[in-house]
């Protein structure tokens, strides 16, 4: 199952390696990974989306990143309300012939043309996981060039619903 | 020429100075803040990225033992540490000499023993540039340290130094690794303001002090229990808790087996005790274990040697497990009375609890009368030779089970484990989680320096011996009196096992024909060394080496094809031990 988990560190060097160090050892498998400070500049945090078997491995994790003594905190929001979104940059074949019918198709996803070629154009697009697969799979027949992904960052929400729907991603 | 400790000491007293000690740097402080925490052994090697620190220490000494090889230093120390209850002090340059200190390194994370291991590092200016001696032992390093630092600030030096041995020694104790860059130890040292001393680390706050429902819910567990079992492990010895351990089993009159690592945690002839459980523990610990209704662990981790296949392990046992680590709780056996505590508090707060005794007669009865059925066997006679069981037999008989007794890993440490009994906790040191040949010797030297009045006794295989002998130098220039006996069955003696059983008796590579004559080795360390063959110049030749106050090594001839018994054959649950029985 896919979880989402925060973890809150002391920002100095090697606090990341450390950290996905610690989830190779114990054979965890890491799908994306996002690193930034916060407000405070002294500190960091993680968003990382892993794969894990079952509750108890999950458990496992949870309690090794605690473990870390740079780990200020740890957080599985998989179950929250949270605000995730993620970064994509498409380089899409796009000859001046399909040009128009590309830029129409981008539209709805707010994406924005961050540069031009003679023959290729390249987006811009932020949101959730879901609706960069969606955007990725409308400009696949055109042909991508090339594809790069942030990978997932996230919030939980101010206020939490009780049993809120879970993101259909991470079923 | 030679010189003891003692010795050396006075000719370090006379002050060397080249120059006034206008400014301090470094390294200076360094050694400083080791004397504040009251270090009173360094065990390491020198190189040329610990030169300042060596310098340091020439000017400032502290005693230093300087071992004949890194990775025997690192094994002093872990002895030191496990039988002192202290951290143990490691030096090592950089490069080779922080490597050698490795396997060292795992080892004590794998055995929660507390170390402090400092390396030299090339330059800051120069590290990453593939320098002389340069290795990146923070990289390393890190999946097998509790933390790691590498010095980036002269300044940083006694805080980091701080944090590195309160690291080490509280919570789940482990080994802490720093990095010092040479141009760190050399740099001149402006004093940083108090608070920037001190030890700051927000995200390690090991909690110590038990849940008070949770304590409730397990003395409720105890008092409904009618076969209840304690699982006593190295957290029990951490926490100095043996005589609460006694106190709390013999309160609610609950039998106790030991993990490898916790024995000594109860006296090993206590009534209530049912010998080690696990691979090769006793038939009636593995059997209680089965068939317990509550399994009470304390300061043990359900390592796989000693549950067997666990999807049999315990299968009627409510379990509570007690440990300062909480990722130990739920990692291999479902828990229902999670306890995170320093085994010490935890027991003391189950004692004080006052719950009604659980009416544990008829279990105690059971277990007393499979302890005089299975007893741990071995069929001795004069044509087979002399038995290892037997040699140990006569080592427990001879230090009347008060020695401090080190091994490595394999058939003898088995034995060992099997018949040396215990009397007092904290004289047991052995390579339990890597499970480290050549462990046992060097570990050994460090723990008769821990208690130096004590006898220290190291059994050790023929193999595991010759992988850190070079460390048989310390023993006269330092006027260490180990007794080193060596199980010798010219072979991998578990390897030889294991092939003996799963493989078809194909001994690829386990048995070793061509051996030093080990008595004249000894000579050569100037130690005297005696060779035994049967039992009957064991039995007067053993006792001639224990007694002796002089360092003595003794190759005992034992049957090559002796195998150790009983044993859960990996993949099957405790229950199905073979080799309960003579055959």
């Amino acid at each position: 199952m896919k979880r989402i988990i925060t973890v809150t560190v002391i920002n100095q060097s090697g606090v990341l390696n450390r950290v996905t160090g610690l989830l190779m050892k114990r054979q965890f498998n890491i799908e994306s990974i996002t690193v930034g400070h916060t407000e405070n500049p002294q500190i960091s945090k993680m968003t990382f989306v892993v794969n894990v078997e079952d509750e108890q491995k999950l458990e496992q994790l949870l309690k090794q990143l605690q473990k870390q003594v740079d780990v200020l905190k740890v957080n599985d929001i998989t179950e929250k309300q949270i605000v995730v979104r993620e970064l994509a940059l498409v380089k899409v074949a796009s000859p001046p012939t399909v040009r128009a019918e590309v830029n129409s198709i981008i539209e709805p996803f707010r994406a924005s043309i961050i540069d031009t070629g003679k023959n290729v154009v390249t987006f811009q697009v932020t949101g959730s996981p879901e609706k960069i697969d969606a955007f990725i799979d409308l400009l696949k027949p055109y042909g991508i060039k090339e594809l790069t992904r942030t990978g997932v960052t996230a919030f939980v929400r101010e206020t939490q619903k009780v049993n809120g729907p879970q993101l259909s991603i991470l079923k | 020429m030679k010189l003891t400790v003692e010795e050396t000491e006075q000719v370090y007293e006379e002050p060397i100075t080249t120059q006034a000690p206008t400014q301090l740097n470094g390294a200076d402080v360094f050694i400083e803040t080791l004397k504040k925490h009251q270090v009173e052994v360094i065990f390491g090697y020198p190189g040329g990225a610990v030169l300042p620190i060596y310098d340091a220490l020439y000017k400032n000494p502290i005693k230093h033992i300087l071992a004949r090889h890194e990775q025997g230093a690192i094994h002093a120390a872990e002895g030191y540490a496990r039988v002192s209850g202290k951290v143990g002090v490691v030096i090592a340059t950089s490069g080779p000499g922080a490597t050698n200190l490795v396997t060292g390194i795992a080892d004590a994370m794998m055995d929660s023993i507390p170390l402090v291991v400092f390396t030299g590092q090339v330059a800051t200016t120069v590290i990453g540039t593939d320098a002389f001696q340069e290795a990146d032992i923070i990289g390393i390093t890190q999946p097998i340290t509790k933390h790691n630092y590498q010095v980036k600030d002269v300044a940083d030096f006694p805080r980091i130094i701080n944090e590195a041995f309160h690291i080490a020694s509280t919570g789940r104790p482990g080994p802490v690794v720093v990095d010092i860059p040479k141009n760190m130890a050399t740099g001149l040292f402006v004093t940083p303001k108090d608070e920037d001393q001190e030890v700051n680390l927000p995200g390690y706050q090991p909690t110590t002090k038990p849940n008070f429902l949770q304590i409730q819910k397990a003395a409720q567990a105890i008092s409904t229990a009618k076969q209840p079992l304690i699982l006593a492990g190295a957290g029990v010895l951490f926490a100095k808790a043996s005589d609460e351990l006694a106190e709390f089993a013999e309160k609610y009159q609950i039998p106790v087996t030991n993990t490898l690592l916790g024995l000594g945690g109860i006296e090993g002839n206590h009534p209530l005790f049912l010998g080690m459980a696990g691979m090769h523990g006793t038939y009636t610990a593995n059997m209680a274990i089965q068939t317990c209704d509550l399994l009470i662990n304390v300061g043990a981790r359900f390592d796989d040697r000693l549950t067997g296949n666990l999807n049999y392990f315990a299968p009627n046992a409510r379990v509570v497990h007690i440990d300062i680590d909480p990722a130990e709780i739920g990692k291999n056996v479902p828990t229902e009375i999670p306890i995170v505590a320093d085994a010490k508090e935890a027991l003391e707060a189950l004692i004080a609890h006052e719950a009604p005794n659980g009416n544990t007669v008829a279990w105690l009865e059971s277990l007393n009368i499979s302890k005089e059925q299975y007893p741990f066997h071995y069929q001795a006679s004069e044509e087979r030779g002399l038995l290892p069981q037997q040699v140990l037999e006569l080592v427990h008989e001879y230090t009347n089970g008060d020695a401090v007794v080190t091994t490595d890993v394999g058939q003898h440490q088995m034995w060992t484990a099997q018949y040396y009994k215990f009397r007092s906790p904290h004289n047991w040191v052995t390579s339990g989680g890597l499970g480290t040949m050549g462990f046992g010797f060097p570990a050994a030297i460090g723990a008769q320096l821990a208690k130096p009045d004590a006898k220290v006794v190291s059994i050790v295989g023929d193999a595991g011996f010759q992988m850190t002998l070079q460390e048989l130098s310390l023993l006269q220039e330092l006027r260490i009196p180990v007794k080193v006996i060596i199980l010798n069955n010219q072979a991998l003696g578990m390897v030889r096992q294991w092939q003996e059983t799963f493989h078809g008796e194909r001994y690829s590579q386990s048995l070793i024909s061509v051996q030093p004559d080990f008595v004249k080795l000894a000579e050569a360390y100037d130690i005297k060394g005696y060779k035994i063959e049967t039992f009957e110049d064991a039995k007067v030749q053993l006792k001639e080496a224990l007694e002796s106050d002089e360092p003595v090594l003794i190759d005992c001839r034992v049957v090559q094809k002796e195998l150790v018994y009983p044993m859960v054959v990996p993949g099957t649950g405790l229950h199905e031990m073979i080799g309960v029985k003579p055959e």
